[in-house]
């Protein structure tokens, strides 16, 4: 008798989640893109479902403080200037999405006013074409002001705003509901805790198939496995039909330039450039293996590593 | 393994007693709990004794090839998922050197993968293995590239599918290379290269799942069984199915004929790396490389430290008194947990405020501080020990402590018992640079 591989199949499935919007659905952008969809295990198609490849979205932040000296070297000045940065994204480095994280809000740092950082987001808003992301600044009386400013700014764009936590997510979520845009809901390293935030953005009134789940993606060397498990646990849960766990998982693989081995000098690790590509592409790939339908990276190269690699993966084209 | 019914089937029935045991029966239950040894009956069939130990042996074999200290173990794993218990063997990372460098050229490729070795996380990580590839035709520069290889200690993976060159390959036997590779075409004669070397022996180039496991089961007729398996693995998509299948085979079926270790060969290309990255991460046992660049093999054998940790256990650093920058008596003392997500995260965030510090690193077990201090191990007390232990107190004369804004409760403990000035930091270490600036002067 002949072998044949057991092919395995579950009864849940990942839910569709769409992002963006152009004219004809009222917003702007040049294109709508659709991730979620698969009843499977990532990648798995010869047993199951994958109807969406994986997106790779690029971060824009707009502070230098977030910058590391190797990526300002390597990518250049055009990080100094975030609407450039973006066009940058969109014209050249063939990002999907962009995602503008507002991190000069910060009281504790540059304060920059709501009004600032409003116009910063209407102009990169009018730079690009890409679906946008909005991050805070992560303090929530700040984020709450500003977050309602950029919901009416961007309103029927269907922008992803984040990053609602279980301490606070109320404000977060009335900005997004207030303009149909979508939600990022951020939880530490944790199902149950995956699990909790998505009831309490549901109790409040936030459909699922508005929600991404930000389930934190540590970066390699720093606790990757810890993700990369819970990751893996949060699809299989999925998968055997937990609804409250079904919403596409987003992983920011940006954190890989801030671990101390990317920072450091040593030429028997190759230079820092080519060390902090791979980083980012491998935590990447690595959550993108366990189930992230969305991965956020920094560094040009590491969007051409990463495509091509999905590119593989989902079956040659 | 076998069940206590399944086991007593095989047994003589006998019920004789001289096993210890009143009856076959007995003996049997003790058997599947692995209690006793199956040699206690002197009766049982040979026939039987095989059955038994086919049936007990571990879902994938556990393979070794090189030898003394730098020999490396593959296979032997009993998961698809590193959360249902943990990825025991980690992939094998190896360069290949073609012949068509010349043997020079394979003298530098065994000096590059000795040079890829690295302490990271108390733990060595490095690149195990070197391939010599024959690719030229002209046998010369292979053997005497083997030659070289075979004095330097490196497990070997020995790279040309003509049995009458590999049968040449004497000298590097008794460091037990892996022999690569046996398929269709050149089937009988590698297997009895195999046989007379007793080097353990790669199978590929079948087309199909199905064809591999006929191969294997051919070789292990034949008596060769220290086997790894090469499935088709063309594209990334196809190395996940066939690596998933195959794993899924050994593990969940007990399918003896793919119960073996696995192999990628890959190229140098970007979409090489990807593979690589896919390899470690989804059951290749060993994945060898035409070019490894330090900026990507780095990654890569980080990778792999974390994707083969024990979910259980995590890394750790060694507990003690760590200098960041370089202190002196006027800086500050900080405690933290020894997990090493912990340290790394406390300790760059130190050096970004580019002032020194001493940070104290109390041993939890590799707990994170939340962790640890809800299991209880760090406490008031372990902090107050290791203070005393590492002589904080004369190496920095403020005699204060900075502890995490997370165990605020145990400041006024901390202070009865090691007579420091607590000083509650921040909640996350990303506010330590802001803190610490007013420790200036
Ligand atoms: C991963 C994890 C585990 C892993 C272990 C990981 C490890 N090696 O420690 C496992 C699964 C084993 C585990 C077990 C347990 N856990 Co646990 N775990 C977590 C989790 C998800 C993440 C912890 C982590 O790695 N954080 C990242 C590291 C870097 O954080 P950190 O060490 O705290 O360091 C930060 C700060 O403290 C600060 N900092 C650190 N040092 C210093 C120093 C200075 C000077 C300053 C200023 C700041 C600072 O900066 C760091 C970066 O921000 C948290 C929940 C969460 N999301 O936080 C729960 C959590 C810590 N665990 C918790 C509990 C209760 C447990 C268990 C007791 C559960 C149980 N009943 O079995 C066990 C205990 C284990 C045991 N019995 O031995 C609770 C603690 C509750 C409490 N308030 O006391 C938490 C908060 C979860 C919860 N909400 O219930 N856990
Ligand atoms: S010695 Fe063997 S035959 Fe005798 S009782 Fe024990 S198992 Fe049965």
């Amino acid at each position: 008798m002949g072998f044949e591989g057991a092919k395995e199949s579950f009864s849940g499935r990942i839910k569709e989640v769409v992002i963006g919007a152009t004219d004809e659905h009222g917003g702007s952008r040049s294109r709508r893109l659709t991730v979620g969809g698969s009843n499977g295990l990532p990648f798995h198609s010869f047993e199951s479902e994958m109807p969406h490849k994986p997106l790779i979205a690029m971060d824009i932040v707009d502070t230098l403080r977030m910058v590391s000296d190797t990526q300002l070297k390597s990518m250049g000045d055009v990080v100094k200037d975030p609407v450039e940065w973006a066009k940058r994204c969109e014209k050249e480095w063939g990002a999907d999405i962009c995602v503008l994280k507002l991190q000069s809000a910060n009281p504790e740092e540059e304060n920059r006013s709501v009004e600032e950082c409003e116009s910063l987001f209407k102009e990169v808003l009018k730079a690009v074409s890409l679906p946008l992301f909005v991050y805070g600044c992560g303090f929530e009386e700040k984020d709450a002001k500003l977050m309602e400013a950029i919901s009416n700014a961007g309103k029927g764009e269907r922008l992803f705003i984040g990053l609602a936590e279980e301490k606070a997510y109320k404000s977060l979520t009335a900005a997004a509901m207030a303009n149909g845009h979508g939600l990022v809901a951020f939880s530490n390293l944790d199902i149950n805790l995956a699990k909790q935030i998505n009831i309490l953005l549901m109790d409040f009134g936030m459909k699922p198939e508005n929600i991404l789940m930000d389930p934190l993606m540590a970066p390699l060397g720093m606790g990757l496995e810890y993700s990369y498990s819970v990751i893996e646990r949060l699809r299989i849960g999925a998968l055997m039909g937990d609804p409250v766990l079904q919403m596409p998982m987003i992983c920011d693989c940006s954190c890989a330039w801030t671990v101390p081995e990317v920072l450091e000098e040593d030429d028997g690790k190759g230079t820092q450039v080519e060390r902090g590509v791979n980083w980012e592409v491998i935590t990447a790939e690595a959550a993108l293996m366990a189930g992230a339908a969305l991965v956020i990276t920094r560094h040009p190269e590491s969007v051409k590593h990463i495509r091509a690699t999905i590119d593989d993966l989902y079956g040659g084209v | 393994m076998p069940t206590a019914m399944e086991i007593y089937k095989l047994l003589p029935k006998k019920n004789c007693g001289e096993c210890k045991f009143p009856t076959c029966l007995a003996f049997a239950m003790q058997l599947a709990n692995q209690k006793v040894a199956l040699e206690a009956c002197p009766y049982v069939s040979p026939e039987a004794k095989a059955a038994l130990e086919e049936s007990g042996a571990p879902p994938i074999r556990l393979m070794t090839f090189g030898t003394g200290d730098m020999a490396v173990k593959v296979g032997d794993e009993t998961q698809l998922f590193r959360h249902d218990k943990t990825f025991y063997n980690p992939t094998v990372i190896g360069l290949i050197a073609d012949d068509s460098s010349g043997s020079q050229g394979i003298k530098d490729g065994v000096a590059l993968v000795k040079s890829l070795s690295f302490e990271r996380v108390g733990q060595n990580i490095r690149v195990n293995s070197i391939a010599i590839r024959h690719s030229t035709g002209d046998p010369k520069e292979f053997l005497e590239g083997v030659k070289h290889a075979s004095s330097e200690g490196l497990p070997m993976v020995l790279m040309t599918e003509d049995p009458g060159l590999m049968g040449e390959t004497s000298v590097a036997w008794p460091k037990r290379p892996l022999l690569y590779r046996a398929t269709p075409a050149n089937f009988d004669a590698m297997i009895e290269v195999a046989k007379r070397s007793s080097c353990p022996l790669v199978i590929g180039g079948a087309a199909t799942l199905d064809e591999l496991s006929q191969l294997s089961e051919r070789a292990k007729k034949a008596g060769v069984t220290d086997l790894v398996l090469e499935p088709v693995q063309g594209t990334c998509a196809q190395l996940l199915e066939s690596m998933t299948v195959v794993r899924r085979a050994a593990v969940k079926k007990h399918f003896r004929p793919l119960g073996y270790p696995t192999i990628s060969v890959l190229g140098s290309s970007d979409l090489d790396k990807g593979r690589a990255t896919i390899g470690v991460a989804k059951y290749s046992s060993i994945v060898l490389m035409d070019e490894l660049s330090r900026g990507f093999v780095f990654p890569l054998m980080v990778l792999r430290q974390n994707i083969f940790t024990d979910p259980q256990v995590p890394i750790q650093v060694k507990p003690g008194l760590y200098k960041v920058g370089e202190p002196n008596e006027k800086s500050p003392v900080m405690f933290t947990t020894n997990f090493s997500l912990t340290y790394f995260t406390v300790r760059a965030d130190i050096e970004k405020s580019k002032m020194p510090a001493w940070l104290l690193v109390i041993d939890t077990e590799g707990q994170s501080v939340m962790t640890a201090f809800a299991a209880g191990k760090l406490t008031p007390e372990s902090v107050t020990e290791a203070i005393e232990k590492e002589k904080v107190k004369d190496v920095s004369k403020r005699n204060e402590i900075v502890i995490p804004g997370m165990v605020s409760r145990m400041s006024g403990k901390l202070n009865e018992l090691s007579g420091m000035k607590v000083i509650v930091g921040s909640r996350e270490s990303s506010g330590i640079p802001k803190m610490i600036k007013s420790f200036s002067g």
